[in-house]
């Protein structure tokens, strides 16, 4: 039934994360960003809210609780806010864990939801992205064949977050035409995995490319084993997962130009007084909203067990090109001050690119 | 707790009211943007429909119970009077935005009625066809600044003025008109007066012929020596010259129609997008949300964008309505719904001309009447740039001074 109004539950987990976001993300946020460094302290603080294990069932270490991809857009929206950086690492392990718990067979749940569903954040990742012009999430050029009782994997990954670290990463590929899901341990003689890469944005964030050359994998390591998994599915909760994200920087952007305008006096008053000034930042307000609104219809379809296929599309290609806009906004409002990277503004802008290009960095 | 579902109730609501667009409103779409000013008959079947609400009786009482039953912070919200009339407004201008502006006693005059009528108004007024007459020659989105005066004489006030793009000016019963008491006083001087139809003085001017929503008839009052009883005074007669507090009030029926306008736009853009999309399907085009928007052509990446906008707008327009049926100020919220459906409306009624090519030229399909239609939408009730000014101020805690 149709409620806008967040929930007392709702505002309490969001204010909790607020809460931690502003002591150990925002502060740091410029240095992360410079050193490439997020101190560990901060994303086990993080992870000890148990975000990432909320859903698994309490057999095999978490929660039990029932999914909740609204609230779980809240959480992603509050720690993109600070930093979208800390916001992946600190939610990575999810992208491993929900496809197991949604399409896991028994005996991979018991064998890989306990690893990671520890008290200590332990990193696993998804691997989804691809280093070439025309990358395409529903047409993957990584493909798994199978052989003799195994899938043999070819194939070239990017982005792959703090893949060096990771003792299981969790490839997509192309298996008869149909996109699926496998486990490949880190000391698979058929993975190579590149130095640490260097992006337009997300600085913060460890991430390599990997090469897969004849990457052995037994069938009992393909997610949900012969019967597979739907990639759809997954991909509709990773959208949702980069909208929440998507509304978090938009928000900070706004909330900074927006202050930075009062404060900011050219030609003897604030810049705020001009229109042309003023209405930019009408526009960041009212379209950070719309990001939002569309990733709760969204995520609101995925709680009510329905398809979310064309919700979390189109929020995802809105969320992607509003993002750019209201960061390039944000970086005029503040003209010169915003391209120097003392301010954040020139970050936001970086990494707001990233809403449209990248695939499952989060997800719901 | 969030949840931007609607129910199944709803939703069945909804696919009747479009139902009923596509059976009344559809066929005579054209008819009526040819014959313009001519009255749809049509139409009479809505006349004893309350669209704009029903007027009710006011009762202190029973007005402060439904107050202290629902507080602030309560739990879960409902779907009230304004949701239902957006999601029906947007249904029957999915039909078209032309007739929906025609259908009999749903003028924004009623709309202020029951807003801020007395009981005895209500009884005289209630069943009535009320256009509203703010706008006047130099007085467009400064309507602030109007000129057209109310003098008190007796038991009656005399009305001097002229104004202009009345809606509904020819086939209401009645205006709303707007007018100073007391010019000194800015706009705290400014009050509503109902004039009806047949009072000596008030004269029906002239039609104008528009660039679209011609089934709609817009035309121009003079008030000359018009004299209407002290009773037909919509609020508090009182010039309370501190401040601009009455004018406020008057300025609050806003708040309720602006999502209504958003809402009419949202139902233009779907009208055009559906029909952009069952286009593009028969063409061959394959719309099924999988391909990246990297990896497709221009039309189809135009396509989903206009989509995308689309839920935009709706979602932006729902959220202000959901917020005045749940007694949360949505002063915000409605311009920015405002400023959003009545911009995009207005482009992506021109993008689809636009793909569409010659079919969008031609006169054949209702395509070009609704790039011709939307525009209004980013006009009246306040222009894209008056809804600007007031998100921004809002956001910016500037005053009308500050940021002009
Ligand atoms: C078909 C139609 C139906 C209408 N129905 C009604 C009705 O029923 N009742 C009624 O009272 N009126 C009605 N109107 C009038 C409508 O509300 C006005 O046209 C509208 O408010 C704009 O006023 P204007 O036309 O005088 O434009 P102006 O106010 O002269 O504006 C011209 C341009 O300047 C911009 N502008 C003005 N002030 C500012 C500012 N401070 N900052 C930035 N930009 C600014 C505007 O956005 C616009 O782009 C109707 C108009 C039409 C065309």
């Amino acid at each position: 039934m149709l409620d806008f109004s967040i929930s007392k539950e709702q505002k309490m987990i969001k204010s909790e994360i607020a809460k931690l976001v502003k002591d150990l993300v925002i502060e740091n946020a410029h240095d992360i960003d410079e050193s490439g460094d997020i101190d560990p302290a901060t994303i086990q603080a993080i992870w000890e809210m148990g975000i990432s294990i909320a859903s698994v069932p309490e057999e095999f270490g978490g929660f039990g609780d029932q999914s909740a991809p609204v609230d779980s857009t809240l959480i992603l929206e509050e720690l993109a806010y600070g930093d979208m950086a800390v916001a992946v690492a600190a939610t990575l392990p999810s992208l491993f864990i929900q496809p197991l718990v949604m399409f896991g067979t028994p005996a991979q749940q018991k064998k890989y939801l306990p690893l990671y569903c520890s008290e200590k954040y332990k990193a696993c990742t998804l691997a989804v992205n691809e280093p070439h012009f025309q990358f395409d999430v529903v047409s993957l050029k990584t493909t798994a064949v199978a052989k003799s009782g195994d899938y043999v994997l070819n194939g070239e990954k990017c982005f792959v977050p703090m893949a060096r670290t990771a003792e299981h990463i969790m490839v997509a590929a192309a298996c008869d035409g149909k996109n699926q899901l496998f486990i490949v341990e880190s000391s698979n003689p058929g993975l190579h995995i590149s130095d640490r890469e260097k992006n337009l944005g997300l600085y913060g964030l460890e991430s390599v490319e990997i090469k897969l050359v004849d990457c052995v994998v037994p069938a009992s390591d393909r997610v949900g084993e012969a019967n597979g998994c739907d990639f759809g599915q997954i991909l509709q909760r990773t959208r949702v997962g980069l909208c929440a994200m998507a509304t978090g920087i938009c928000r900070a952007s706004y909330e900074f130009a927006r202050n930075y305008a009062k404060e900011r006096i050219q030609f003897g008053e604030p810049i705020a007084h001009r229109q042309s000034v003023a209405f930019m930042i009408a526009e960041m307000a009212y379209e950070v909203d719309a990001i939002r609104l569309m990733t709760w219809q969204a995520a609101s379809k995925l709680a009510a067990g329905k398809d979310a296929t064309r919700e979390s599309y189109l929020a995802k290609l809105y969320a992607g090109e509003k993002a750019m806009k209201i960061c390039d906004y944000g970086v005029q409002v503040l003209g010169g001050h915003g391209y120097v990277r003392d301010y954040p503004m020139e970050r936001f802008y970086r990494n707001s690119r990233g809403i449209s290009i990248l695939e499952a960095m989060a997800t719901v | 707790m969030i949840d931007l579902e609607l129910n199944e109730k709803t939703e069945k609501v909804r696919a009747n009211m479009k139902n009923l667009a596509k059976t009344l409103l559809r066929p005579i779409s054209r008819k009526y943007d040819l014959a313009e000013h001519e009255y749809p008959k049509e139409l009479d079947m809505f006349r004893s429909l309350p669209i704009m609400g029903k007027p009710k009786k006011k009762d202190p009482a029973a007005a402060a119970a439904a107050k202290a039953k629902k507080p602030a912070d309560a739990e879960g919200g409902k779907i009230g009077a304004n949701m239902s009339l957006v999601l029906s407004t947007e249904a029957l201008c999915w039909g078209d935005a032309g007739l929906l502006l025609s259908l009999p006693n749903a003028g924004l005059g009623n709309a202020a009625l029951i807003a801020v009528a007395n009981d005895d108004q209500i009884a005289r007024f209630g069943s009535k066809w009320i256009a509203m007459a703010i706008t006047e020659p130099q007085s467009g989105s400064d309507s602030g600044s109007i000129s057209t005066t109310a003098q008190l004489d007796g038991d009656h006030y005399v009305l001097n003025g002229e104004k202009i793009f009345v809606t509904c000016a020819d086939r209401c019963d009645a205006v709303v008109v707007w007018a100073t008491v007391d010019k000194s006083a800015g706009k705290a001087g400014v009050k509503s007066f109902i004039v009806e139809k047949g009072t000596p003085g008030f004269k029906l001017e002239k039609l104008e012929h528009k660039l679209g929503i011609r089934a709609s008839d817009t035309g121009t009052f003079l008030l000359n020596n018009c004299r209407v009883p002290k009773e037909n005074l919509l609020g508090n007669p009182e010039v309370v010259k501190q401040g601009t507090e009455g004018f406020k009030g008057v300025m609050k029926t806003f708040d309720n129609t602006r999502p209504l306008v958003a809402s009419m736009a949202n139902g233009i853009a779907s009208a055009a997008v559906e029909f952009l999309k069952e286009q593009l399907e028969k063409a061959g085009y394959k719309l099924d949300y999988s391909k990246s928007v990297h990896n497709m052509s221009s039309v189809e990446k135009a396509y989903y964008r206009m989509e995308a906008e689309y839920e935009a707008m709706k979602l932006l327009t729902w959220r202000a309505a959901w917020m005045a049926d749940n007694q949360q100020s949505n002063n915000l919220e409605a311009s920015m719904a405002k400023a959003k459906s009545g911009r995009m409306a207005t482009l992506i009624t021109q993008e689809c001309c636009d793909i569409l090519g010659p079919v969008g030229f031609s006169r054949k399909q209702l395509a070009e009447k609704w790039m011709r239609d939307s525009k209004i939408m980013d006009i009246f009730e306040g222009t894209g740039q008056i809804q600007h000014l007031i998100v921004a101020r809002n956001v910016l805690k500037l005053n009308s001074s500050e940021l002009r």
